[in-house]
C-alpha cells in the first residue's frame, strides 16, 4: 500500500533549501487564495452548496482544524484523553463576547486574555485531574465540558440560554476589514494563527517538553523514573492545548458576533478529537487533514440532505475500519535502522 | 551513599503489602531482596524509587527522609531504577532511550558523550544497535538498555527489578557479570530476584521475604547454604544428597 507520509518525507529530504522554502510559500499563497477558489469555473467544485462557501472555510474548517492542533498536543503528543476539549473554546468565545460587549474590547485585545483564561482554567482542571490516568481523566474532562456550558445556560448575566449577541467584528486593521462580507480575511488570521501553532509545536517536539510528553505517553512511570516531572509537563501540555482552544473561542465569537451555550456541546469535542483520530494522532499534517476533511465534507454534500449524516457516518466507520491509526499515522519505528545509514 | 528503611509499611488500597520492614544498604553494596511472587520485592524498590507512596515509616536516602519526595526528584538524589518488566521507551531508539536517562541532569550536553562510551563499553550491544527502535530489540537487549539507561543518571544507589526475567540461561550469566562489574566501580545496587541462585551468588548481602515481611537476613553466602533457603528459594535443599 502506498505510504503517503513516507513518500511525502522522502520528497522533502531530497529537496534544499531554497526548495523547501519556494515550496512551503507557494503552499501558503495557495491556501491564502481558497477562499477565491469558489468564484472560478474550475475551481468552484470545492463551493458547498447551501452554506456560505468562504463561511465554511473559517468556521468549521479552519476552526477544527485550529482545535484538533491544540488537542493533538494533549492526545497525540502527551496521550491524555480529554473529553471536553470545547470547553476552553467556550471559555475564549464567552471572553471575546462579554469583554467585546461590555467593555469595548476589540479581538485583537481579547485573544491573550481569552487565552490566557483558557490556560488557567486549565492549569485549574489539571492540578486535581491529571494525577488521574486514562478513563478517569476522560472523565473527569468530559463532566467540565458539561459544568462550562451549563454554568454559562443557568448565568442570567452572560445571556443564560439565549447567549450573547452583537459581539464586534475585529475592527480594520493593516488595512484588511472584517465582517460578514469579508469572511476572507477570517480565514487569513485563522492560517496565521494555525502556522504560528505548527511551528510551536514542531519546536517543542524536537526539544525537551516533546521528549517529556513522548516518555509520559509511552510509560509515565518510566517516565518519572528518568526525572522528568510528569505532573508539570502533563499540565504544561494541558493547558498550552486549552490556550489554543481559548483563542479559536475568541476568533469564533468575533466571526459569528453570537455565542449561545448551546454552540458548545459536548459533540464539538467529540468531533475535535474524532478529527484527531481520523487525521491521525499525533502527526501534525494528519490531524490538519482529518480536521479539513471532518469538517468540510458534512458540509459540501449538504445538498443530500437528511442522509449527509448518515452518509458521513458510514464514511468514518469504512475510513478508521481501513486505516486505524488514522489517514496519516505517526511515523512508527518498527522498522529495523542501523545507526549511520 | 547510605539508605536506611524504617519500619515500612505500603498499601494497595486496603490491602497490606509491605507490613513493616526495615532494611539497610551500605556504600559500596549488592543487597538483594529474595523472595516467592507476591511477597513484596517489587512494591519495596516502587516505593523506594517513589512510585507508591510510603504507608508509614520513614526511607533515609544519605541522611535525609525522602518518603514525601516525589518520584522525580528522587532521580535527581540519586537513585536510580531499571523497573520491573524493563520499561523501555518501545518507539524511541536505543540511543533516544539512553538519551532520555539524562533527561534532569543540569550540564547533561558535557557528560553525554563520556556516559554513552561508558554504557556502550559495559555493553557493546547496544552500541551496534543505537538506532534501532527500543521496542525491536530482544529481551535480553532490552534488559540492557533498561540498566544501562538507569546509569547515564549517574546514580548513587541502583535499584534493579529482577533483571533475569524471561532471559536464557546465558543472557542471565551475563547480565549478573556486567551487574557485579557495574558495583565495581562504585555503583551501590539493591537488587530484586526470583533467581536466588545468581542474586545470592553476587550480592553481599541479602534479605529473605515473605508475605511482606523480613523473614531472614544475613550475608548472602551465608544464605546461600542456608538448608531452608535453598529448599524454599533454590529448589535444591531435598535434592542435596543427590548430588
Amino acid at each position: 500500500m502506498l505510504n503517503i507520509r513516507d513518500k511525502g518525507a522522502e520528497i522533502w529530504e531530497g529537496w534544499n533549501r531554497p526548495t523547501r522554502s519556494t515550496f512551503v510559500i507557494g503552499l501558503i499563497a495557495v491556501v491564502m487564495m481558497l477562499p477565491y477558489a469558489g468564484n472560478f469555473s474550475f475551481t468552484n467544485i470545492l463551493n458547498t452548496p447551501i452554506s456560505s462557501y468562504q463561511a465554511v472555510l473559517v468556521y468549521p474548517v479552519g476552526m477544527f482544524v485550529l482545535m484538533a492542533l491544540g488537542l493533538n498536543i494533549v492526545v497525540g503528543k502527551s496521550g491524555l484523553l480529554d473529553l471536553g476539549y470545547v470547553a476552553f473554546f467556550a471559555i475564549g468565545a464567552y471572553t471575546a463576547a462579554i469583554m467585546g460587549t461590555h467593555f469595548h474590547w476589540n479581538t485583537w485585545e481579547c485573544l491573550p486574555l481569552g487565552m490566557a483564561l483558557a490556560m488557567l482554567s486549565g492549569v485549574l482542571l489539571g492540578l486535581p485531574t491529571l494525577r488521574l490516568r486514562g478513563d478517569y481523566l476522560a472523565i473527569v474532562t468530559l463532566g467540565f465540558g458539561e459544568i462550562v456550558r451549563i454554568v454559562a445556560v443557568n448565568n442570567p448575566s452572560i445571556g443564560g440560554p439565549n447567549g450573547i449577541a452583537n459581539v464586534p467584528n475585529p475592527p480594520k486593521t493593516l488595512g484588511v476589514s472584517f465582517g460578514l462580507d469579508h469572511m476572507e480575511s477570517f480565514f487569513w488570521v485563522v492560517v496565521i494563527m494555525i502556522l504560528l501553532i505548527i511551528w510551536m509545536v514542531r519546536r517543542f517536539t524536537a526539544r525537551r517538553p516533546g521528549r517529556a510528553w513522548e516518555a509520559i505517553r509511552q510509560d509515565e512511570d518510566v517516565a518519572a523514573l528518568m526525572g522528568v516531572s510528569t505532573l508539570k509537563y502533563k499540565i504544561w501540555s494541558f493547558s498550552i492545548g486549552a490556550a489554543i482552544g481559548g483563542a479559536a473561542g475568541v476568533i469564533f465569537a468575533s466571526k459569528s458576533m453570537y455565542v449561545a451555550p448551546d454552540m458548545f456541546s459536548f459533540n464539538i469535542s467529540v468531533l475535535i478529537l474524532s478529527c484527531v483520530v481520523f487525521g491521525g494522532m499525533g502527526n501534525i499534517w494528519g490531524v490538519i487533514l482529518g480536521g479539513t476533511l471532518l469538517a468540510y465534507i458534512p458540509e459540501r454534500i449538504r445538498f443530500i440532505s437528511n442522509a449527509r449524516q448518515f452518509v458521513f457516518g458510514v464514511a468514518l466507520v469504512l475510513i478508521m475500519n481501513i486505516r486505524p491509526d488514522g489517514l496519516l499515522p505517526r511515523k512508527k519505528r518498527e522498522k529495523i535502522t542501523k545507526a549511520g545509514e | 551513599m547510605n539508605l536506611q528503611i524504617n519500619d515500612l509499611h505500603v498499601f494497595y488500597g486496603k490491602i497490606e503489602a509491605i507490613k513493616g520492614i526495615s532494611i539497610t544498604v551500605n556504600q559500596g553494596e549488592i543487597v538483594t531482596l529474595i523472595g516467592a511472587n507476591g511477597a513484596g520485592k517489587t512494591t519495596m524498590l516502587k516505593t523506594v524509587s517513589g512510585l507508591r507512596p510510603v504507608g508509614s515509616g520513614s526511607i533515609i536516602f544519605d541522611g535525609q527522609d525522602i518518603s514525601k519526595v516525589s518520584a522525580h526528584e528522587r532521580v535527581e538524589l540519586g537513585i536510580s531504577q531499571a523497573p520491573e518488566g524493563r520499561g523501555i521507551f518501545p518507539g524511541m531508539t536505543v540511543l533516544e532511550n539512553l538519551e532520555i536517562g539524562k533527561y534532569f541532569r543540569k550540564n547533561r550536553k558535557a557528560e553525554m558523550n563520556e556516559d554513552l562510551e561508558n554504557v556502550y563499553n559495559l555493553f557493546p550491544r547496544l552500541k551496534e544497535r543505537s538506532g534501532q527502535a527500543g521496542g525491536t530489540l530482544s529481551g535480553g537487549e532490552q534488559q540492557m538498555l533498561a540498566i544501562g539507561r538507569a546509569l547515564m543518571a549517574r546514580p548513587k544507589l541502583l535499584l534493579l527489578d529482577e533483571p533475569s526475567m524471561g532471559l536464557a540461561p546465558m543472557m542471565i550469566q551475563n547480565i549478573f557479570r556486567i551487574i557485579t562489574e557495574i558495583n565495581r566501580t562504585g555503583t551501590t545496587i539493591l537488587l530484586v530476584e526470583q533467581n536466588a541462585q545468581q542474586a545470592l551468588q553476587r550480592a553481599h548481602r541479602a534479605y529473605v521475604l515473605e508475605t511482606g515481611k523480613v523473614v531472614k537476613e544475613a550475608k548472602a553466602s551465608d544464605l546461600l547454604n542456608d538448608p531452608a533457603v535453598r529448599a524454599a528459594y533454590l529448589g535444591t535443599g531435598a535434592a542435596e544428597g543427590h548430588h
